[in-house]
């Protein structure tokens, strides 16, 4: 038996999720299990307090999934969420390779330097990110910061404005915190000591690298990638300022279908197949972190 | 000092610094290494033979652990050379050194397996998948560790994960194995047993280990010779009887064991002997040594004899009261004051069953010691 002060301590956690988590997450189930209609909030049925429970009970009669059908059979969505999955994925491949090295370097630097460093990192924060993305647009743009500089130095111009390229130039920009930290974190505790072990017993400094250090850190490298692929998977700011018509985000289409098609449904079910889709993997690490642990 | 055996018997007849044709294994020749302003190791020269079990015991801060950490390369001499064989091995980076170290803190690779971790050194070696399999289950007998191959280092006990640090050092056949205080984490009892497991290893293998250590029962117990250091210098290097009887000046004679040191004026005394004038009495002593105005005597408590009656005349005698006394089973300790604040101890082995403990605090008690027992110390 557990003393009840765990049990105690445990609610507090639990009642964050339930308000700020479960509820809200019912609200959307039920959302896109609607249909939309020309009222005020913009879907059927509602849940009419006054007749009870039987109320309730319409209410559940009312619901269909009608509008999970009609994404399946739209291209549209389809192309939206593997393009989201994909520029995610890319964009968490490029952290981690830019990632990984600044974090080791950090992690090399003398404590007090370190220290310099990590709030290096942390100081874009400082700035509105919304300002740090428009600073993007400044950059990219044809008679921009970049092209002005290539043209100085005598070289040929460059037009990624409202690419998928400047999308990802802006994911990795604005992520990279998110992945230097939880791996700076990791190696920085990291024992030396195993490192001299290896060199000791014949490993040259790149192969203890690659089979102590590495292997070591690919909980941060895992918490990093996580940390990054979910927001950006969903990510409706930097597509929609630095991405152009034909770059397909979830982020992008939510918000379509909930502003400009006033379809709360359609928005709410995709909202509701991202999460699905990015719980998978989060369940899938949960379990192979308790196996390790275990 | 308390009692136990010493290798040194054991092994009397191994003594290849005494014959000068052998060659030393390893030789540091006028190493020097200095951290900022502060000089770790100075000019130090220093042989350790092949099969040798060889004790660096100090203090901490007093450059042995530099020492160990240059011999294995990851310290580089400021000055100087490092030799093994006829090899300078001074510039060399620590995985082309067939020198191996065990951590003091183990420094076992949390995410591989205990076979893994033994195997780790044969494989940068070039040794095949199917020969390290055999070579590691010969190590996990060796250190009997059978079965637990498949453990993560943080499934096992302190005691397991040491032998596994030791294995995992001594599979790729080392030319020379460091132990970095490797009992530093291990209970009392523990360290007596790993303590003879090594040495009975070390003697089996035929290997040359390097320990480094603080403890100086371990350094006595284990070691074929050890060097005392003291502040990046060797004060004394020999056996362990000679530097426990014999030690070169009052920081090894304290260093090593307890000691009781009587400072006076030295006289020869003729015959092999000396006499020192001190405050606490007139006492003679064998050994030769100049007239001084200050020297001083060490004697060992268990070299000095208690008696509750006065002893006949003649002789080194002490008097004084007995300030407090403690019974540790195997000894009992008498803690004497000869004069307020001036103090001595002495101990007694309880050699049979019957209490002898007839002396209860503030009695007046006698001592006495041999001329034989007193080692005279200019320095």
């Amino acid at each position: 038996m557990k003393p009840p002060r765990n049990g105690l301590a445990a609610i507090a956690p639990m009642l964050w999720l339930a308000v700020f988590f479960v509820f809200p997450f019912l609200l959307v189930a039920k959302l896109s299990l609607s249909d939309t209609a020309l009222s005020m909030p913009p879907y059927v049925p509602r849940i009419d307090w006054q007749q009870g429970l039987a109320g309730l009970q319409a209410v559940f009669a009312g619901l269909d999934n009608e509008t999970y059908a009609r994404l399946a059979q739209d291209r549209l969505y389809l192309d939206a969420y593997l393009s989201s999955l994909r520029l995610a994925g890319i964009g968490t491949g490029l952290l981690l390779l830019i990632g990984y090295p600044v974090a080791y370097g950090i992690s090399r630097c003398p404590p007090t330097l370190r220290q310099a460093l990590v709030m290096a990192v942390i100081l874009p924060f400082w700035t509105s990110f919304l300002i740090r993305i428009y600073a993007w647009i400044a950059i990219l743009k044809p008679a921009g910061v970049l092209n002005t500089a290539l043209h100085g130095l005598g070289l040929p111009g460059v037009d990624i404005l409202n690419t998928e390229t400047a999308v990802l130039l802006g994911l990795v920009y604005a992520y990279l915190p998110f992945m230097v930290l939880p791996l700076y974190a990791v190696l920085e505790r990291q024992d030396q000591r195993l490192i001299e072990a290896a060199q000791d017993l014949g490993s040259t400094p790149l192969s203890a690298f690659w089979r102590i250090t590495f292997p070591l850190s690919l909980p941060g490298a895992v918490a990093g990638a996580l940390l990054c692929f979910i927001p950006m998977a969903g990510e409706f700011v930097i597509p929609d300022l630095l991405g152009g018509s034909e770059t397909l985000m979830l982020g992008r289409v939510i918000w379509t279908e909930f502003f400009s098609n006033r379809d709360w449904p359609a928005a709410s079910a995709v909202a509701i197949v991202l999460l699905a889709t990015l719980v998978i993997p989060i369940l899938l690490f949960e379990r192979q972190q308790a196996k390790v642990l275990s | 000092m308390n009692g136990r055996p010493q290798t040194g018997g054991i092994r009397s007849s191994f003594a290849p610094w005494e014959d000068p044709s052998a060659r030393p294994l390893v030789r540091f020749e006028a190493v020097s290494k200095a951290f900022g302003d502060t000089a770790a190791v100075k000019r130090l020269d220093l042989s350790i033979y092949e099969g040798e079990f060889f004790a660096l015991l100090g203090p901490s801060g007093c450059g042995k652990t530099t020492l160990m950490r240059m011999l294995a390369g990851f310290e580089a001499p400021d000055a100087g050379r490092i030799l093994l064989g006829d090899r300078d091995i001074s510039a060399e980076p620590p995985h082309r050194r067939p020198v191996h170290m065990m951590f003091q803190s183990y420094a076992l690779f949390p995410h591989l397996n205990v076979a893994q971790n033994i195997g780790f050194g044969l494989r940068r070696q070039g040794v095949s998948r199917a020969e390290t399999t055999a070579r590691v289950e010969e190590m996990l007998a060796l250190v009997k560790l059978e079965g637990l191959g498949r453990r993560r280092p943080d499934q096992l006990s302190g005691g397991q994960q040491q032998r596994v640090a030791l294995a995992r050092a001594l599979a790729p056949r080392p030319r020379i194995l460091l132990l970095d205080e490797p009992m530093a984490a291990l209970d009392k009892k523990l360290r007596e047993e790993t303590q003879f497991e090594l040495m009975a290893l070390q003697q089996d293998l035929g290997l040359t280990f390097m320990i480094v250590t603080h403890d100086q029962d371990e350094a006595m117990v284990l070691a074929d010779r050890i060097a005392v250091m003291r502040e990046g210098e060797i004060v004394q290097i020999g056996r362990p009887a000679e530097v426990y009887e014999a030690p070169v000046d009052r920081y090894v004679a304290g260093f090593i064991g307890d000691v009781n040191l009587f400072e006076g004026r030295i006289e020869a005394a003729g015959d092999g002997r000396i006499r020192l004038h001190s405050a606490d009495g007139v006492f003679e002593a064998e050994g030769a040594a100049d007239a001084a105005d200050v020297g001083w005597l060490a004697v060992r408590p268990e070299k000095i004899t208690v008696h509750s009656e006065p002893p006949p005349p003649g002789g080194n005698q002490l008097a004084g009261r007995l300030l407090d006394y403690g019974y540790l089973g195997d000894w009992t300790t008498y803690l004497v004051e000869l004069a307020p604040g001036r103090t001595v101890r002495a101990a007694r082995a309880n050699a049979t069953r019957t209490p002898a403990q007839t002396l209860g605090c503030d009695d007046p008690i006698w001592l006495t010691f041999a001329p034989s027992s007193a080692i005279v110390l200019t320095r």
